[in-house]
């Protein structure tokens, strides 16, 4: 498959009162053409950190991109000056953010938001900018698109506001698709339907698509790999299948494990990981899992493990993959939606 | 909207009607009368003037004889200059005022939108610091202070501009910016937060993930949503230049009707006193009622009258 975008040991830093703090950790990842990645994590462990950075919107200052590389058809995003980040932007990378409700602009007709981008990035005039932000209203599903067209976000419920966010983001027919936790904001019935549609025109399209989520259902659903986050460092990686149903970090194991499950007896009670995620003012030298960790021995609080290639696809940064660890077996019971 | 229009116009009517009663109550109470003067007027020529003016009846009855009248728009005469009538002396004073007022409007505005986004845009920076700066003391320093220093510096010794006095546009220059400068600062410092406050917002990031270069995402998506509190205050605004021309047209001594108003007051000229109050009312309460209807313009999310749950 054709590789598409590759980050490559990404730092980024924010500067703040209370002292810098380092939200993204060295991260590395690649996407392929057409393909879905997921990136994984709870609040904070930097995955949409990770997603504004390889737009170039992380909010500077007082953020910045200490460290790394994001290579998009050839060019280093993070050296790319604000020129060429603003014909890429919008235009081979769209976005999709969290929350529909807020994220429109809510004194401007929905299909205006629509053809602004259009017209900007591929100048063409009003009346073509017109029929093909017509044609994405239609593409993502909202009746009437004719008469939508001239209405403002208020006049949306959230799902149709953040099926408007869709047709806005691939108006363009971008390359790459960020989605930052896409469903989060909205009703279960409504996610299904978002999810799906995304589905729909990617096979369409083929656009590849970056998922940042905390859902592991959304993301067995959608989703053929997967990055999980934890302390801002991705700490295993691989397909759905590997890390679903062979994961080898014990934060993984954590996750799985606190998802709630079909076959689960009624008065069976949901499995926290205990502790709360590192804090990133001064993050720990070792792993940033090990304090939360059952299996963390005495080098996990020290030095921060190597990668260990499981498989060609699944890669974990453990120590119980070093061979003088104890071996672990764990059993880990998952259930996909 | 036209329910709501007509609901709007009763409403009006109703305040200006209790703001009417109340001007008389307090007017009738304070002591003296117009002939009040060091001269003393022979017994029967006062007699008759009291009589001519209705100032002999009791109150109740004077208050339905000017009520009556005020329905008729007749404002009645002016007891110090008996030939003219009130109606007159609005017609002459208020569009002079009216010009300082717009002028000074503009200037607030046009400048205080431009000031307050660049400071906004350069936040933290120098020119953020320098237009704060100014927006503080032009919001501490009191129009009757700044405008003798206007007078002496730029009217008196540079000799840039008159001094005083009424004429030309040069005349209107020195007072429409003494009227200003406290409008200016407060809008400057609403316009900044607000700016900064819509630069937040999950929109603005949309509009730059779309790739719109800087200068259009001002344009197009923060101007907007950053203008609503400026429309907001444009109500207290205008009541608040109303009021400092009173003072700004008797330091630069000009023939509007803030000056006259308050001579009037001293002079306990009843009719001018009433006339003028319900005028300056009905005036504001129209403004804050257009205000109201250019909300509905600029924002497509409020509907007057209407119930509207989201």
């Amino acid at each position: 498959m054709a590789r598409l975008l590759e980050v490559d040991n990404l730092h980024v830093t924010f500067e703040t009162y209370a002292g810098k703090v380092h939200a993204v950790r060295g991260v590395s990842f690649t996407l392929n053409k057409g393909e879905t990645l997921a990136i994984v994590g709870e609040s904070g462990s930097g995955k949409s950190v990770t997603a504004q950075s390889i737009m170039r919107l992380i909010p500077s200052p007082p953020g910045k991109i200490t460290e790394g590389r994001i290579l998009f058809e050839g060019d280093d995003l993070v050296q790319a000056s604000k020129k060429k980040m603003l014909r890429i932007r919008g235009s081979k990378i769209g976005v999709i953010f969290q929350d529909p409700m807020t994220s429109l602009n809510p004194t401007m007709t929905v299909g205006k938001q629509i053809m602004e981008g259009l017209i900007w990035h591929q100048k063409i005039n009003r009346h073509e900018a017109q029929k093909r932000a017509l044609e994405m209203l239609r593409l993502v599903g909202i009746p009437n698109p004719e008469q939508r067209f001239h209405q403002y976000p208020h006049e949306f419920s959230g799902g149709m506001r953040q099926r408007v966010m869709i047709a806005m983001a691939l108006a363009s027919d971008p390359k790459i698709l960020i989605a930052d936790e896409p469903t989060t904001a909205l009703d279960v019935t409504i996610q299904a339907q978002i999810l799906e549609l995304m589905q729909e025109i990617q096979k369409e399209t083929e656009t590849a698509i970056i998922l940042i989520t905390h859902d592991l259902g959304v993301v067995a659903e959608v989703a053929q790999r997967v990055a999980v986050m934890y302390g801002g460092k991705i700490v295993e990686t691989g397909e759905v299948e590997e890390v679903f149903y062979r994961s080898r970090h014990p934060y993984t194991w954590g996750l799985m494990a606190s998802m709630p499950r079909l076959d689960q007896r009624r008065d069976q009670e949901l499995e926290p990981i205990p502790g709360t995620p590192p804090d990133l003012y001064d993050p720990p030298p070792g792993c940033p899992f090990a304090d939360r960790c059952p299996y963390a021995m005495f080098i996990c609080h020290e030095q921060m493990p190597e990668t260990t290639q499981v498989s060609p696809t699944h890669q974990v940064a453990c120590w119980l993959e070093d061979p003088r660890a104890t071996p672990v077996n764990k059993e880990v019971k998952v259930n996909i939606r | 909207m036209l329910r709501y229009v007509v609901k709007r116009i009763l409403l009006m009517l109703l305040s200006l009607w209790v703001i009417a009663t109340l001007t008389f109550v307090l007017m009738k109470s304070i002591p003296g009368d117009p002939f009040t003067s060091e001269k003393k007027l022979p017994e029967q020529t006062l007699k008759n003037l009291m009589a001519h003016y209705h100032l002999d009846k009791p109150l109740p009855t004077q208050y339905l004889i000017y009520m009556k009248n005020l329905a008729n728009f007749d404002l009645g005469f002016s007891i110090k200059s008996s030939t003219r009538s009130v109606n007159e002396i609005i017609a002459d004073g208020f569009p002079v005022s009216a010009q300082l007022g717009i002028q000074a409007i503009l200037i607030a505005l046009i400048l205080g939108i431009i000031m307050g986004s660049t400071a906004a845009l350069r936040h933290n920076r120098l020119p953020d610091y320098a237009i704060m700066v100014l927006a503080v003391i032009g919001i501490s320093i009191p129009s009757f202070v700044l405008a003798p220093f206007l007078q002496k510096y730029i009217g008196w010794q540079w000799d840039l501009l008159p001094i005083a006095g009424w004429g030309d546009f040069t005349h209107t220059i020195l007072p429409s910016i003494a009227l200003a400068f406290l409008p200016l600062a407060l809008v400057t410092r609403l316009m900044r937060s607000s700016v900064l406050d819509v630069q937040g917002q999950d929109y603005i990031r949309t509009a730059q993930a779309k790739g719109l270069p800087p200068v259009r995402v001002f344009t197009h998506h923060i101007l907007r949503n950053a203008i609503f509190p400026i429309i907001t205050i444009m109500g207290p605004l205008v009541a608040g230049i109303l009021t400092g021309s009173f003072v700004i047209e008797k330091i630069f001594s000009i023939p509007g009707l803030g000056k006259r108003f308050v001579e009037d007051i001293f002079n306990r000229d009843y009719p001018v006193i009433m006339g003028v109050t319900i005028f300056y009312s009905a005036f504001l309460i129209l403004m804050n009622f257009i205000v109201d209807l250019v909300y509905t313009w600029v924002d497509p999310r409020v509907k007057l009258g209407e119930r509207e749950v989201e």
